[in-house]
């Protein structure tokens, strides 16, 4: 095994990483502003890899497709939000999981009824398309860095928009005291649909980025979700700076394991065996360590003050 | 809004219309509804399963469908090894399979069981929106576990080409083993009812009101909720294991997280804590996909408007629309 290869799957774990930070951030920002828990998140996901994929189909321009992406999953959130997710911040947690498993089953047939149950295909664009060769001569898809980079670079701008401008300081006050805001004057309703479009957008937009490294299909969105609300459990709800360090740690961990295990167990037991008993093991890894760290930290990794 | 009739007596009319409606079909011919029936009668256990948990206990467990898939690969595993002839294991101790349908309930339920005591003992460290998270992120492990191992057939599932025998039946017949079926589902449910008044039934419900109180009478919350969650799990196992024999297949779809949502629908749709509830559920969710389903292939997002009507609207779900609001909630 060389040190390239090695290289090349810590590069596409911190890929899943940003994907999966993308996800949780939205996720985790919903929850601790609004209380919510909200499994259409992953249809938003979805939605923003098929409007990606038919806008970049007609135009020609992945470009488009993946502004066209960002506005459509806002604006989509927005609605949403307006028409059923805001009657359910008073209900239990029992009644938003139904709900939403409900908008979960709504968009699932609706995208099919649109678009047909076969998978779209979508092209990086063209200036990405090719491998780049990183130091040390080790070729890598520019598309894949790209990811990484737009999902660090948009990470960071997160952190600036919540710790620095009028309306991060607004989901801060929002997080930690919802009635006191409200008295003070700001539209609590308002706000409540802005933080949903921004984490729709996001999923929406991680959604576009991942169409064009795997098909583009009806359910795409249902295993990044299940993965990001461990992504949340291990970081702890409601921490941007949580949910980061656990999606590249789940990112990473999840590669690494699917990569090396098998042939690590190779070398105790046959190859073929370990091949199957390896990759089975590989994906349980990012389950058993949510429940390592439930064990010693039952709130997670970063527990906000809530 | 007056109450139309006792919850009582409306539980009795259902368990009737539920036994009537497959012997008419019975002998009217039609085996098709006979085993339609069977699998609203399965379904709804798995949910009377759940609604221990969740609608007793209060706990939102969203991996359900773990147990589920549990008790049915626990059937599926144990009939193929008869099937072939293959021991499941020579050492230390040899064990063969079988097609006892008592032998495989009893393994579905043990194995379940301790599934649900691993789970539940993890998970119940934690509460609200983290408890169903992680209980959904349980149910994935094993899920994509069942995927990935490729000794049982991996993605592509397993076949029980004869179904399991049971003493004294024709469990090929659909009406004998419909009856069979429906004799497990209403003895649990007389098991539930007679725990519900129990000692344990009242202080588990004590914990979903008041967890602080129940500490302190000096009794353990963690521990009351996890002697339910495992009974819970066991139950749902149970029925796993009569759905695999229903289809003669069981494949990881059983343990897919919308199967999860689905015995959760069962419980809004007839009413959450009702002892009929996941009954009137299941035979709504079953009559829903059979009637929009021979129309339209899209029927699950009807089902998702109907499911989402219910929730903001329709809260006390069937039971509560016909016999009023639960006493003394």
């Amino acid at each position: 095994m060389s040190i390239a290869l090695f290289l090349e799957q810590i590069l596409n774990g911190l890929q899943l990483g940003v994907t999966l930070f993308l996800m949780a951030a939205g996720l985790t920002l919903i929850f601790g502003v609004m209380g919510l828990i909200n499994l259409a998140h992953g249809s938003l996901f979805m939605v923003g890899g098929f409007v990606c994929a038919a806008i970049a189909a007609a135009t020609g321009s992945f470009w488009l497709g993946l502004a066209a992406s960002l506005v459509a999953a806002a604006a989509l959130g927005a609605i949403v939000e307006i028409v059923v997710i805001r009657r359910l911040y008073d209900r239990d947690h029992l009644d938003q999981v139904l709900a939403t498993f409900a908008l979960v089953l709504m968009f699932s047939e609706g995208v099919r009824f649109i678009f047909g149950s076969f998978p779209l295909y979508l092209d990086p664009p063209e200036m990405l398309a090719g491998p780049i060769t990183l130091p040390g001569g080790l070729p890598y898809p520019a598309y894949r860095l790209a990811i990484i980079l737009a999902g660090l670079l948009i990470a960071v701008g997160l952190g600036l928009l919540i710790s620095r401008t009028r309306l991060g300081m607004q989901i801060r006050a929002g997080e930690s005291d919802r009635e006191m805001i409200a008295a003070l004057g700001v539209d609590i309703r308002f706000l409540y649909t802005v933080v949903f479009a921004l984490g729709a957008a996001l999923a929406g937009f991680a959604g576009a980025m991942i169409g064009a490294i795997q098909s583009v299909q009806v359910g795409m969105g249902e295993p990044v979700l299940i993965l990001a609300f461990v992504v949340i459990v291990i970081g702890g709800i409601g921490s941007i700076r949580g949910a980061l360090v656990a999606a590249l740690i789940v990112g990473i961990v999840d590669t690494m394991g699917r990569f090396l295990l098998p042939s690590l167990l190779a070398n105790v037991m046959e190859a073929s065996a370990a091949r199957g008993v390896g990759s089975a093991i590989a994906s349980m890894l990012i389950y058993l360590l949510m429940a390592v760290v439930l064990v010693f930290k039952p709130k997670g990794l970063f527990p906000a003050n809530a | 809004m007056p109450k139309l009739i006792t919850e009582h007596r409306l539980n009795i009319i259902l368990a009737l219309i539920l036994l009537i409606g497959p012997l008419v079909a019975h002998y009217a011919e039609e085996p098709f509804l006979v085993t339609l029936a069977t699998r609203a009668t399965i379904l709804a256990l798995a949910g009377v399963g759940l609604n221990i948990a969740l609608g007793l206990g209060g706990l939102v467990s969203f991996g359900h469908a773990a147990f589920f898939g549990l008790g049915g690969y626990a059937v599926g595993i144990l009939a193929s090894h008869h099937q072939t002839y293959q021991p499941l294991m020579t050492a230390p101790f040899v064990i063969n399979g079988t097609n006892q349908m008592l032998i495989l309930w009893m393994v579905a339920i043990i194995v379940s069981g301790i599934a649900a005591l691993l789970i539940g003992a993890l998970s119940l460290r934690t509460s609200g929106v983290y408890f169903i998270m992680i209980t959904l992120a349980f149910a994935q492990m094993i899920y994509y576990f069942a995927i990935s191992w490729p000794a049982y057939g991996g993605e592509d599932g397993l076949s029980i080409y004869v179904r399991n025998a049971f003493p004294g039946i024709n469990t090929l017949r659909p009406l004998d083993f419909f009856l069979l079926c429906y004799a497990v589902l209403i003895v649990v449910l007389i098991a539930q009812w007679r725990m519900t008044g129990a000692r344990f039934g009242v202080a588990l419900q004590a914990v979903r009101q008041n967890e602080g109180r129940v500490a302190a009478l000096g009794l353990s919350p963690y521990r009351i909720r996890l002697a339910a969650f495992v009974i819970s799990g066991m139950v749902t196992g149970l029925a796993g294991a009569l759905y695999a024999d229903l289809n003669r297949f069981v494949s990881p779809t059983m343990l897919s997280w919308h199967l999860s949502g689905e015995i959760m629908v069962f419980i809004i749709l007839g009413g959450v804590a009702r002892l009929f509830g996941p009954v009137v559920g299941a035979c709504l969710f079953v009559l829903f996909e059979h009637l929009f389903g021979s129309f339209t292939n899209h029927w699950q997002f009807f089902l998702g408007a109907a499911l989402l009507a219910v929730v903001l609207f329709a809260r006390g779900g069937f039971i509560g629309l016909v016999a009023g609001r639960v006493e003394h909630d």
